[in-house]
């Protein structure tokens, strides 16, 4: 009588507010913005896309794109407006609405190349910079969300991702910058660092299993514990043992991938790189496969969603979870590894800046599958590698505006395209026997 | 037939939880190709002792014997290598998963790490044939209705080469068709030399499938009886401790005025598919009209948009007199609607919740409940502990969690409430599913008294015997309409069977195979 009745109460409206007419609704918006800002512009601007950075005068390989700016905004716009209104009509002939629901996609899919010309407005813009540096700025977060998938598949909730890195970033960095006097070589320094900030995050991520499994406090306060744990003893450790020399250290170095790297343009800009941004992909790979084809995977699905069927057929809830847990917090702290090890090569206070919120997010979006919480990192990783851009590029809108429209649509379009993301069952549920 | 060699025993095992002997010194044997029938009613602890069968409690004292040696059972596993296998009353499912990852998990066909569906899925079909288990091994649990979730459970005892098998009242969720269903089922297995222990509170299908019977009562073996020399009389006594009266006494009808009115009903199911299309009909203060129907025909949308609790896509209905087309619950229960909910646990409580909180649900914000915005506990208190009295709640404790109570024990909380109030229309949906022969007897006894004070009762429900027993007229509903409306001395058990079938006419009944 309680939970059912309001959900139903809802559908009495004569006007239905389905997910798919909040979009046309969205499209409607934006596709007239776009277009009366179009009519703003100089008709004679034009966007040229390029492939590869050279210098003036110098043949290109691939050839590049000019788009009159202006011209392009005027038709992405109409679009937008018609494929806003077609979807707020109930089509009663299903081709009919199989074809308004394809340009709804199609709109979704233009989205962030119209963004592009747009921010770009009459100037030459990058592509293959901008989609390395999105897929090295979703480094953190998708690596932090695959730690997120191990952990909440098993039904613990870990919101303690960030804490996680925090102290990975923090102690990974401290060996290294302990290592460097001695007579070590740098590359075994440095494996050494990203190898301790693993352990960092795993102890951690015990303490977590330990508080929530062992003891069953509540997830989510375990998990803000550790979180602000994370952030009193870092900046301790960096007071008392790094500020004092102020430390620099050398950045994971660059690698280069056999055959893929002699590419034109993407060899240099993508298969070129660093250690940690190749492990993206290989955590990737091993998740999607550990979870999907594996009979660990199996067993930590089926703990997470209904851990007492798992008991029944004599599987080890308990350590199941602990064992997942331990194996995220390792993850989490290569996520934590890449701050200090490959992006700058130092640990300042507090600088993971809530990616491990944004990893979990993504973890969300991506509905708790590898594929899509990778999917999801790399439209973040967009957003800010587009914030960046256009603070070089210096174009005339507000640029906090610009770096904040990829997050929202980034919301509008999976809560629309990809429906109700549903959790594991169980997640945050401690399991008692009876 | 007895001479069989027994497979199972267990003897004078006692389980205690803080406060109940659970379990006393309990003796029973189970033999080779035999259903043995454990019958009791809610809280007999038949239950319980399976479980410690299965491994997941702990026997206090007492041993277990399969094929005539002692066994220590640590948990599931170790009954899994002793043969044993059990289908749990709430089925041990993972919704998201398919059938194939569902009968693998934590037995699991690999190599090396990774799991070989395409061998499981094989097993899988080769048990589906050898049993008659028609089970599709690729679709989603969360897709198949709960006849088939069931298979899948038998199957995955079978792919556990389980060969005694524990059937935890396998029929409380199933239409009399799938029970036949499983009966088939059953005797297959027992045809390879499966055992079977089988616990039911219906009399009736205890008789007809048990090879013997051990009946519990509060706890201990109340006495054995043999299925061919007993009758359900005998067996409920048995199972009761006094004597039951299964039939239901009751008066003429003495029919008032019009108190319900149906016209031209459309309603959509979840899925937005037409349930319930032009169904009309009337109801009179002072009678019955039961509703019999095979489940899934619309009974449950009809009686979701009756009480309120799903959107009318076309018709209306009346109350007294007054429409109450799409009004909300609210307003329904005000206009003196009393409603029993088919899923007591989703619509009926609010588990978490005290019993006797529950039992204000539908008033707390009346003037006897609360003062301006303050509910006044102790008037709630007292009409609770007024209730759980006259109800015969147990453990008559107010502030247990309702979601602690047995089945049988939260359904009489929901009727305690919707009974007490001053009800003029009771909408009851399969009020006794999943309740023993006492509770049954009990929730009958006072719907009847509810008739008999001037209520008009909608009765739905998928029991047969329930409705012909009770009903003044018999609807039957088949596709979301109302094929055809009994009075009770036209409605015997072959024409309404065959009107749920959908045949309209008897001499329809001879071209039908």
């Amino acid at each position: 009588m309680s939970s059912a009745t309001k959900t139903k109460s809802s559908r009495r409206l004569a006007f239905k507010l389905t997910r798919k007419r909040i979009i046309a609704v969205a499209l409607l918006v934006l596709g007239a913005f776009i277009f009366f800002e179009s009519g703003s512009l100089d008709s004679e601007l034009v966007t040229t896309l390029t492939f590869e950075s050279r210098s003036r005068g110098e043949a290109p390989s691939v050839p590049d794109i000019p788009v009159p700016t202006s011209a392009y905004l005027l038709v992405i716009g109409l679009l937008f407006v018609v494929s806003g209104a077609l979807n707020l009509i109930e089509f009663e002939v299903q081709r009919h609405r199989r074809i308004s629901l394809a340009l709804m996609a199609l709109c979704g899919a233009l989205f962030i190349p119209t963004v592009i010309i747009a921010a770009a407005a009459g100037n030459d813009t990058n592509l293959t910079t901008i989609i390395a540096e999105s897929l090295r700025l979703a480094t953190p977060l998708a690596i932090g969300a695959f730690a997120g998938i191990w952990c909440e598949r098993a039904g613990v909730v870990n919101i303690a991702i960030e804490g996680m890195m925090l102290f990975a970033a923090c102690f990974g960095f401290t060996t290294l910058f302990f290592l460097r006097g001695t007579a070590l070589p740098l590359e075994t320094a440095q494996l050494l660092a990203v190898i301790i900030g693993l352990l960092a995050g795993g102890l951690i991520a015990l303490l977590h299993g330990w508080l929530s499994i062992t003891f069953r406090t509540d997830q989510i306060v375990s998990g803000t514990v550790i979180n602000i744990l994370a952030v009193g003893v870092t900046s301790f450790v960096r007071r008392e043992y790094l500020l004092s020399t102020e430390a620099g250290a050398a950045k994971l170095g660059n690698f280069a991938i056999p055959i893929l790297s002699d590419l034109p343009v993407v060899g240099e800009a993508i298969f070129t790189n660093q250690p940690i941004f190749f492990m993206m992909f290989v955590m990737l790979a091993f998740t999607h496969i550990v979870m999907f084809y594996t009979r660990w995977g199996l067993r930590t699905r089926a703990v997470g969603e209904h851990p007492h069927a798992a008991d029944t057929l004599g599987i080890n809830v308990n350590r199941t979870r602990w064992i997942n847990v331990f194996i995220s917090g390792m993850i989490a702290g290569l996520a934590g590894a890449w701050f200090s090890l490959e992006a700058t090569g130092s640990f300042n206070d507090g600088m993971t800046r809530g990616a491990g919120f944004i990893a979990l997010a993504a973890m969300i979006f991506g509905k708790w599958t590898p594929i899509g919480a990778f999917g999801a990192a790399l439209l973040f990783g967009f957003s800010d590698s587009l914030g960046i851009r256009l603070q070089m590029v210096g174009v005339g809108f507000p640029v906090q505006f610009l770096q904040m429209v990829p997050y929202a649509v980034t919301l509008v379009v999976l809560a629309g395209f990809i429906g109700r993301a549903s959790p594991p069952k169980a997640v945050g549920q401690p399991y008692v026997k009876e | 037939m007895s001479e069989a060699p027994p497979v199972l025993e267990v003897r004078g095992i006692t389980k205690r939880f803080p406060g109940v002997l659970a379990n006393d010194s309990i003796n029973l044997t189970l033999r080779r190709s035999q259903v043995l029938g454990l019958l009791g009613e809610n809280g007999a602890g038949k239950s319980t002792l399976m479980n410690m069968i299965y491994g997941l409690y702990k026997p206090d004292e007492g041993e277990i014997l399969v094929n005539g040696a002692p066994v220590q059972i640590d948990g599931p596993k170790d009954a899994i290598e002793l043969g044993i296998g059990m289908v749990h009353q709430h089925f041990q499912l993972v919704d998201v998963l398919t059938v194939t990852e569902n009968v693998m998990l934590g037995n699991e066909t690999v190599s090396g790490p990774f799991l070989r569906r395409d061998k499981a899925r094989r097993e899988i079909q080769a048990l589906s044939r050898e049993y008659g288990l028609d089970v599709d091994p690729d679709a989603l649990i969360s897709d198949l209705p709960v006849g088939v979730q069931q298979r899948v459970e038998i199957i995955k005892a079978l792919y556990r080469h389980a060969d005694i098998l524990i059937l935890d009242e396998p029929t409380a969720v199933l239409t009399p068709q799938e029970t036949r269903g499983l009966f088939k089922i059953m005797r297959a297995l027992l045809d390879r030399g499966v055992s079977i222990i089988f616990i039911s509170h219906k009399l009736k299908e205890i008789l007809e499938i048990c090879d013997d019977v051990v009946v519990l009562r509060r706890g201990k073996v109340a006495g054995g009886a043999d299925p061919k020399q007993s009758t359900e009389q005998s067996l409920a006594s048995l199972m009761v401790g006094r004597d039951v009266i299964l039939e239901v006494d009751k008066a003429e009808a003495r029919r008032g005025d019009e108190i319900l009115n149906v016209v031209n009903l459309n309603v959509h199911d979840d899925r937005g598919l037409p349930a319930v299309e032009r169904l009309s009909f009337g109801l009179q203060r002072g009678e019955i009209l039961g509703i019999a129907g095979v489940q899934g025909n619309g009974q449950t949308e009809l009686v979701e948009a009756l009480a309120g609790m799903r959107a009318i896509e076309g018709g209306r209905f009346f109350i007294k007199g007054e429409e109450m087309t799409n009004a909300s619950p609210r307003k329904v229960t005000e206009r003196g609607v009393g409603h029993v909910p088919e899923d007591r646990q989703r619509d009926g409580l609010v588990a978490s919740f005290t019993v006797m909180h529950n039992l204000v649900l539908c008033a707390y914000y009346q003037g006897a409940f609360s003062k301006a915005i303050v509910v006044d506990e102790r008037a709630i208190a007292d009409n609770a502990r007024q209730l759980v009295e006259q109800y015969d709640v147990r453990p008559p404790i107010i502030n247990n969690i309702a979601g602690g109570l047995s089945g049988g024990n939260q359904q009489k909380v929901i009727v305690a409430r919707e009974f007490s109030r001053d009800v003029d229309l009771l909408i009851a949906s399969q009020p006794t599913r999943g309740l023993d022969v006492g509770s049954i007897e009990f929730i009958h006894r006072q719907i009847l008294r509810m008739r008999d004070a001037g209520a008009g009762i909608l009765l739905v429900s998928s029991e047969l015997d329930e409705v012909l027993s009770l009903a003044d007229r018999v609807a039957v509903m088949f596709e979301g309409q109302i094929i055809d409306i009994l009075s009770i001395e036209e409605a015997d058990r072959d024409t309404v069977g065959l009107r749920m079938a959908g045949v309209r006419d008897d001499s329809q009944a001879v071209l039908e195979p």
